[in-house]
């Protein structure tokens, strides 16, 4: 049987027009970016193209952009790092409770340092509110950091709407946006954040890849330690090719990003309508109107997680759950507890869903069937 | 009969060689196996780590070597509920419990063989030290062949329906052959030490590891006519025929206990291994079953063991009820401990078996041994 990819929040596969403009840069382009000859030359020029690409993407200025070795370390730098940086202007710093755990985590790292966090609550739409956002602020708030879409469920989050409350607190804004990059139009400035985060392997690109974009004037204190790459803000030998890699995704993300919402959404569609053929007993998490069309977040009544996905893979279905933990055995999503309680069903019988590149709308359908065939199994 | 290929087998892997060489051979034999971690008891210290990540890492680098899907499955929750609450129960009682007996009746063989089941499985394999037999359409359970290894004493409260869902493909190997194969296969776990001790204690030590969810009550230590020998730390921590943690000076032979008083919280002790007081010539056993599931009607001689890895001794069962039997002992046995398991054996046919509750001797209940 052949199997469906339908994780795409998870990763997905590189673009083969990615595989392409990295094979050169593999082949010839070895040299080291701060080398100061021919071969540290031809480097150097690589990583200057793409790094102008990828701030056109964002409407940002190349000067903006830091690579770093993906998502987390993004995140991580913008939380950790800016929050360093300024705790002699405040020790307070505004999250979220369904943020990414690079963001989470480094939080909980910040509480050990003595900052003060707030974690935002959602509701069971799962949606963070302007209004808890406004009256958590407060004077010594140094830092809020706010997903773009939820990486579980898809949901849009007010970030436009947050970026104008805070144009006039000074407090930074960052916005982790690993799953709107590529599927929303963003840009810098009309959201007003002061630093976004994206990843290279979310998008067709290869792994270990991603940036954080940093306004100008951003203060942040690095977290290597080592050479002066990146303005000092990430020290460590460039991925030269991986960075070429990402170039190509984020070109082709840009170009195709109308007819990507267009044709993940159709496979979603698909996915959710033949599900209700079969007659299958299903709740979407969230608001489908406000998730972005490539990840859908479903609770099976009467089913649970481990079960779900077990079946799901024996059958040719990979989709995923909430995180698992260092034994293997998956926790309860932390996302939908914030959403629903913890101990809620559907914290434990719930899958993501996630489309792209691995699919067709031949085996977006095969894959609902499947599903379905085992979702009614289980419930019985 | 399906063909082997069609025939799904979810092998329970534990991150030991046991299971990993359970797993090698059912592949061998061509059945479509899928590796099953299951995590039971949550250790989780305060970086999210816990002591079952290596177990699983080792499960996840065997089936790597041996192409075949591996996932985890959480019975915390049920182990919680049906072991670890029986297990505390008992100690409050006074008696030794087996947790691993309990945890095969309850979890390994019911609820984990009900998710393997769920995920299309015709059969649930384990690395246990056991054999599974059918005669004329009736499952029988026999000792593993490896003497020292046999682990039908755990396993004797297997029902017909699990056994005819069951595989033990090593039963009929020595320990060393399975350490050779793993060896000889390269596997991850080949020289991985066996586990020791109850499983959600693990290497720590127990009598800490107790305390945390029971409290201790010290208390006296005396002979059963009354000479105070010093103090003991609690009653949980101590089994019948122990010798060890006394603290008992003085000439003569070494202590041991032989019983506890629960409602004075007093540990009895005597002097000398072969202690008449620690000697029975019957006991009350409950919570029956028979693998045959037959009722048992009138005395039937077979041979018993009353703990893990001890000799046969010839033993009669009569019924008394349905759930309850007397076993009388041909010769007198020492240290007979209420919570254990007593398992009847014919040959090498496991009969059954169930739990100590009363320890007779010259037709009278040893009350002191709790």
């Amino acid at each position: 049987m052949e199997p469906i990819y339908l994780d795409h929040a998870a990763t997905t596969p590189v673009h083969p027009e990615v595989t392409k403009a990295m094979l050169p840069v593999l082949q010839e382009v070895f040299g080291n970016p701060s080398s100061v000859h021919h071969f540290g030359r031809k480097a150097r020029q690589v990583i200057d193209e793409a790094r102008r690409v990828i701030a056109g993407s964002i409407h940002a200025n190349e000067k903006e952009i830091v690579f770093t070795s993906g998502g987390t370390e993004a995140d991580n730098l913008a939380v950790v790092g800016t929050a360093l940086a300024n705790q002699k202007r405040g020790m307070h710093v505004i999250t979220t409770q369904i943020e990414h755990h690079a963001t989470l985590h480094a939080s909980e790292y910040l509480e050990k340092l003595g900052f003060e966090i707030t974690y935002l609550p959602v509701g069971p739409e799962g949606k963070v509110s302007v209004d808890e956002l406004e009256s958590a602020l407060r004077e010594d708030t140094i830092l809020v950091s706010i997903m773009a879409v939820n990486n579980e469920t898809g949901m849009i989050q007010p970030i436009k709407e947050i970026g104008g409350v805070l144009k006039d607190h000074p407090a930074y804004f960052h916005s982790d946006a690993v799953q709107a990059y590529g599927l929303l139009d963003i840009n810098v400035d009309e959201w007003n954040v002061d630093m976004l985060t994206a990843s290279s392997h979310k998008i067709n690109g290869p792994k270990a890849g991603g940036f954080l974009y940093m306004r100008e004037g951003t203060q942040v204190a690095a977290l290597q330690y080592g050479g002066e790459q990146e303005r000092k803000r990430r020290p460590g030998t460039e991925n030269v090719s991986g960075i070429k890699g990402f170039q190509r995704a984020v070109e082709l993300a840009v170009e195709k990003r109308a007819e990507r919402r267009q044709e993940y959404g159709v496979f979603k569609q698909i996915f959710l309508q033949k599900l209700k053929q079969e007659n299958v007993r299903f709740i979407i998490n969230g608001i489908e109107t406000e998730t972005v069309p490539a990840i859908v977040n479903i609770s099976f009544p009467g089913t649970n997680v481990e079960a779900l996905l077990t079946n799901f893979d024996l059958s040719g279905v990979a989709a995923s759950s909430g995180s698992a933990c260092t034994a293997g055995s998956i926790e309860p999503s932390h996302v939908l507890s914030a959403m629903f309680g913890k101990g809620d069903d559907r914290t434990t019988n719930s899958i993501r869903f996630s489309f792209g590149l691995a699919n067709t709308k031949e085996n977006a359908e095969e894959a609902a069937e499947r599903v379905a065939s085992i979702v009614k199994r289980l419930a019985q | 009969m399906k063909d082997k290929k069609d025939t799904r087998v979810v092998v329970g892997m534990s991150g030991g060689v046991d299971s990993s060489v359970a797993a090698l051979l059912l592949k061998q034999q061509g059945y479509d196996v899928v590796g099953i971690f299951m995590k039971n008891w949550d250790d989780t210290d305060e970086n999210g780590v816990c002591t079952a990540t290596e177990d699983f890492d080792d499960v996840v680098r065997v089936c790597n070597q041996l192409e075949i899907p591996y996932y985890a499955v959480n019975f915390e929750k049920q182990y919680w509920d049906k072991v670890f609450t029986y297990f505390l129960d008992e100690y409050k009682a006074g008696r030794t419990p087996n947790p691993d007996v309990m945890c095969n009746k309850e979890i390994k063989f019911k609820a984990f063989l009900d998710h393997a089941l769920s995920l299309g499985a015709d059969f649930l394999a384990t690395g246990h030290y056991a054999q599974v037999r059918e005669v004329d359409g009736e499952y029988q359970m026999l000792r593993g062949v490896d003497d020292n290894k046999d682990q039908t004493y755990f396993l004797n409260q297997l029902s017909q329906s699990v056994l005819s869902k069951v595989m033990f493909p090593l039963g009929h190997l020595p320990k060393k052959e399975v350490r050779r194969i793993a060896a000889e296969h390269d596997l991850a776990t080949a020289h991985k030490k066996d586990s020791t001790g109850i499983c959600f204690i693990g290497e720590r030590n127990f009598k800490e590891f107790l305390s945390e969810y029971l409290p201790a009550q010290p208390g006296k230590m005396k002979t059963l006519n009354g000479v105070e020998k010093g103090r003991h730390e609690g009653l949980m921590y101590y089994t019948i025929g122990q010798r060890q943690g006394l603290g008992i000076g003085g000439s003569g032979d070494p202590w041991f206990v032989v019983g506890k008083n629960l409602e004075e919280n007093i540990l009895y002790v005597e002097q000398g291994f072969h202690n008449h007081r620690l000697y029975s010539d019957g006991l009350i056993a409950t919570d029956l079953n028979w693998i045959n599931e037959e009722r048992l009607n009138g005395s039937m001689e077979c041979t018993a063991k009353f703990r893990y890895r001890q000799q046969d001794s010839k033993v009669t069962v009569s019924p008394l009820g349905d759930d309850k039997v007397r076993v009388e002992f041909h010769e007198a046995q020492r240290a007979i401990t209420p919570g254990q398991a007593v398992v009847f054996y014919d040959g090498d046919v496991c009969l059954g078996g169930g739990t100590i509750d009363e320890v007779i001797k010259d037709e009278k209940y040893l009350d002191y041994v709790g």
